[in-house]
C-alpha cells in the first residue's frame, strides 16, 4: 500500500510534468469543447447544445485518456526499457499497473471537472443531475478504456508509431460515436459501426446519469458492451502483454 | 563458503540459435566474477536468465537459493541490476530517480550518500534526459546500488566512461567486494576483469572455454616478451627465462657498447591471453 502511493506520487509528478502528455491528454478535449461549444447553436434536439456536447466530450476525454494516453505511455516505456529495468526490483508488477491505472483516473477525473467547470462559466452547461452515478461513470469509463489501452499496447511494437496508430483508432470513433455533436444524420453504415463501439455506449451511459439523472444502472445494455470491451481488452493484455523491449 | 550463484548445464536457444550450449559455473558469496566474451557469445543472455528476465531451456540455476525462473520478490529484494540496455523516466531528476527506486526496497541505502558513491551529487537536480551518457550509466549504477543488495549483476557496467570515471567505479565495486558483496559482471575491457575479477570465465559462442583466476588464465600462458630497437629494428624475444635472457642481452649490449634502445620487459596482460584464446577457439564455432 505504501509502494503504491510512493508509486503514485512519482506517477503524477512525470504526467504533469511532460508537456506534450499534459496538452494532449488534458488540454486537447477542453480545447475541442471551447470551440465546438461556440459553433454549434442553442440546442440540439431540443437539449441545450452545452450539455449534449459536454456529454460527448467526457466520452472522448475517458477514450483519449485511458485508451489512448495509457497505451502510448506503455509502448514508450516498455520500449525504451523503463519497463524492464522496474521488472527486477521488488516492486509487485500488479502494484505497477494499479498505480498506473489510479493515475490515470486522477487525470481524468480532474479532466472531468474542468470540463464541468468550463462548460458552466463558458455555455451556461448544467451540473450532473446525479453526481453519484456521474463518479461512477467517468470510474467505469476509466477502467474500460484502460482495459482496451492494455490490451491495444500489447499488440503496438513500435514506440514511433504509437502515437499514430491511438489517433486513428480515437478520433474516428469520437467521431462516429457522437462526441463532437449528433450523428443522426451520418449515413447508415456508419451509423452500423457506431453501434459496436465501445464508446457510443460510455456517452448513453454519461447521458443519463448527467443529464437524465438516470441510475448508472439505468441501461444493462450499454454497461454489458462497454464491459465486453474493457475485458476483450484485459485477455489480449493478459496473453500478450510484456515488459521487455520488443527488440531484445 | 556458500556460493550466490551456481549454474549447471545452462541452456537457451532464440527461434534455433543456440545462444547458451550448456554452461556452469558457481560465483561464491564475495566474489567478484567477470564473464568475457566477444559480441554474441551468450553473456547477457545468461545474467538476464540470472536476473530473471529470461527463461532458460535447460539446465539448473540458483541466485542466493532461489531459482531465477521464478524470480520471486524477496530475490529482487536481494540483487541489484545494471543491465545492458534500459532507461529510467527521463523526466525525473537524477535524485527523484534514486528515491523512487529506494521507494521499492525494504532497507534501502541513504540516498544523499548514494548519489556521492557514483558521482552524480553535481548533477543531483538535473534531470535524467539532460544526463551524458557516462553520467547515465552512473544513474544506473546508482539505482543498483540503491537498495542495498547483496549480490549486484553488472552487465557492461563501465562502457561509456571517461578513464577517470572508470577508475572510479572501479574503486567503487572494489570497496562493495569489501563489504562483503557478491558481484557478477560482464565487461570488454580486459584490464578492468585483470583489476576487479576474482575470477573470470571466457565464453565463446554460448560454451564457457576458460574459467579460473585472471592470474591461472595468464600463467597458463605464454612468456615474458622482451622488446627492443636494435639498429631502428624492433627486435622481440619471448622467453620463459626473463632473468637470464636479460643478463645475456644486456651482458652483450655492454660488451659491443650498443644501447638497448626502447627496451621493455611485458608479461603478458588478460588481454593478450584472451585474444589468443578467442583466436584459438574461432575455427571450431559450428
Ligand atoms: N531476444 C533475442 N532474440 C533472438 N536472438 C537473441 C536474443 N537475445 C540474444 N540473441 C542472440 O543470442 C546470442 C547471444 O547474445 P547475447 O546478448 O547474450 O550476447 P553478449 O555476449 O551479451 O554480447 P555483447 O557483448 O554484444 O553484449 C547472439 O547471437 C544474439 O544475436
Ligand atoms: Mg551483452
Amino acid at each position: 500500500m505504501t509502494v503504491l502511493l510512493h508509486q503514485l506520487k512519482f506517477e503524477q509528478r512525470v504526467f504533469w510534468r511532460s508537456r506534450e502528455a499534459a496538452v494532449f491528454i488534458f488540454i486537447f478535449p477542453l480545447l475541442l469543447y471551447a470551440l465546438l461549444g461556440s459553433i454549434y447553436g442553442d440546442e440540439i434536439d431540443g437539449v441545450p447544445a452545452a450539455d449534449v456536447l459536454l456529454a460527448g466530450l467526457f466520452g472522448y476525454g475517458a477514450a483519449n485518456t485511458a485508451f489512448g494516453g495509457l497505451a502510448i505511455t506503455l509502448v514508450i516505456r516498455r520500449e525504451a526499457g523503463i519497463l524492464k529495468r522496474l521488472r527486477s526490483t521488488p516492486l509487485p508488477p500488479w502494484t505497477y499497473l494499479a498505480t498506473v491505472l489510479l493515475s490515470t483516473l486522477m487525470v481524468f477525473a480532474l479532466q472531468a471537472v474542468a470540463l464541468l467547470v468550463l462548460g458552466s462559466l463558458a455555455f451556461d452547461a448544467s451540473m450532473p443531475a446525479n453526481p453519484l452515478g456521474f463518479a461512477g461513470a467517468i470510474v467505469l469509463g476509466v477502467a474500460a478504456f484502460a482495459g482496451l489501452g492494455v490490451g491495444a499496447a500489447s499488440l503496438i511494437r513500435s514506440a514511433e508509431g504509437v502515437s499514430a496508430v491511438v489517433n486513428v483508432i480515437v478520433l474516428p470513433m469520437a467521431f462516429l460515436s457522437g462526441s463532437f455533436g449528433p450523428t443522426r444524420e451520418f449515413p447508415v453504415f456508419l451509423q452500423a459501426i457506431a453501434d459496436v463501439l465501445p464508446l457510443t455506449y460510455f456517452i448513453d451511459i454519461v447521458y443519463g446519469v448527467y443529464l437524465d439523472g438516470e441510475s448508472l444502472f439505468a441501461d444493462p445494455k450499454a454497461l454489458g458492451v462497454l464491459a465486453a470491451w474493457g475485458i476483450a481488452g484485459l485477455a489480449v493484455a493478459l496473453k500478450r502483454f510484456t515488459w521487455m523491449p520488443r527488440e531484445r | 563458503m556458500s556460493s550466490a550463484i551456481a549454474v549447471r548445464d545452462l541452456r537457451k536457444s532464440y527461434d534455433g540459435v543456440e545462444a547458451l550450449r550448456g554452461i556452469s559455473f558457481e560465483v561464491t558469496a564475495g566474489e567478484v566474477f567477470g564473464l568475457l566474451g566477444p559480441n554474441g557469445a551468450g553473456k547477457t543472455t545468461a545474467v538476464e536468465i540470472l536476473e530473471g528476465y529470461r527463461n532458460r531451456d535447460g539446465g539448473d540455476a540458483s541466485v542466493l537459493g532461489y531459482d531465477p525462473g521464478d524470480s520471486p520478490r524477496a530475490m529482487r529484494e536481494r540483487i541489484g541490476v545494471v543491465l545492458q540496455h534500459s532507461e529510467i523516466t527521463p523526466l525525473l531528476t537524477v535524485r527523484e530517480a534514486h528515491l523512487l527506486f529506494a521507494g521499492y526496497y525494504a532497507k534501502p541505502r541513504d540516498v544523499d550518500e548514494v548519489l556521492e558513491v557514483v558521482g552524480l551529487m553535481e548533477k543531483r537536480d538535473a534531470r535524467v534526459k539532460t544526463l551524458s551518457g557516462g553520467q547515465k550509466r552512473r544513474l544506473d549504477l546508482g539505482i543498483a546500488l540503491v537498495g542495498d543488495p547483496e549480490l549486484v549483476f553488472l552487465d557492461e557496467p563501465t562502457t561509456g566512461f571517461d578513464p577517470a570515471a572508470r577508475r572510479s567505479a572501479w574503486e567503487m565495486i572494489l570497496a562493495l567486494r569489501s563489504l562483503g558483496k557478491t558481484i557478477l559482471l560482464t565487461t570488454h575491457y580486459l584490464d578492468e576483469a585483470q583489476r576487479l575479477a576474482d575470477r573470470v570465465a571466457v565464453i565463446r559462442a554460448g560454451r564457457i572455454i576458460r574459467l579460473g583466476t585472471p592470474a591461472e588464465l595468464i600463467g597458463d600462458a605464454r612468456s615474458i616478451e622482451i622488446r627492443f630497437l636494435k639498429n631502428g629494428e624492433q627486435v622481440v624475444i619471448e622467453t620463459k627465462n626473463p632473468t637470464q635472457a636479460l643478463n645475456e642481452l644486456t651482458a652483450e649490449a655492454l660488451a659491443t657498447g650498443y644501447e638497448l634502445e626502447q627496451l621493455e620487459v611485458r608479461r603478458p596482460t588478460l588481454e593478450d591471453v584472451y585474444l589468443e584464446l578467442v583466436d584459438e577457439y574461432d575455427g571450431d564455432v559450428e
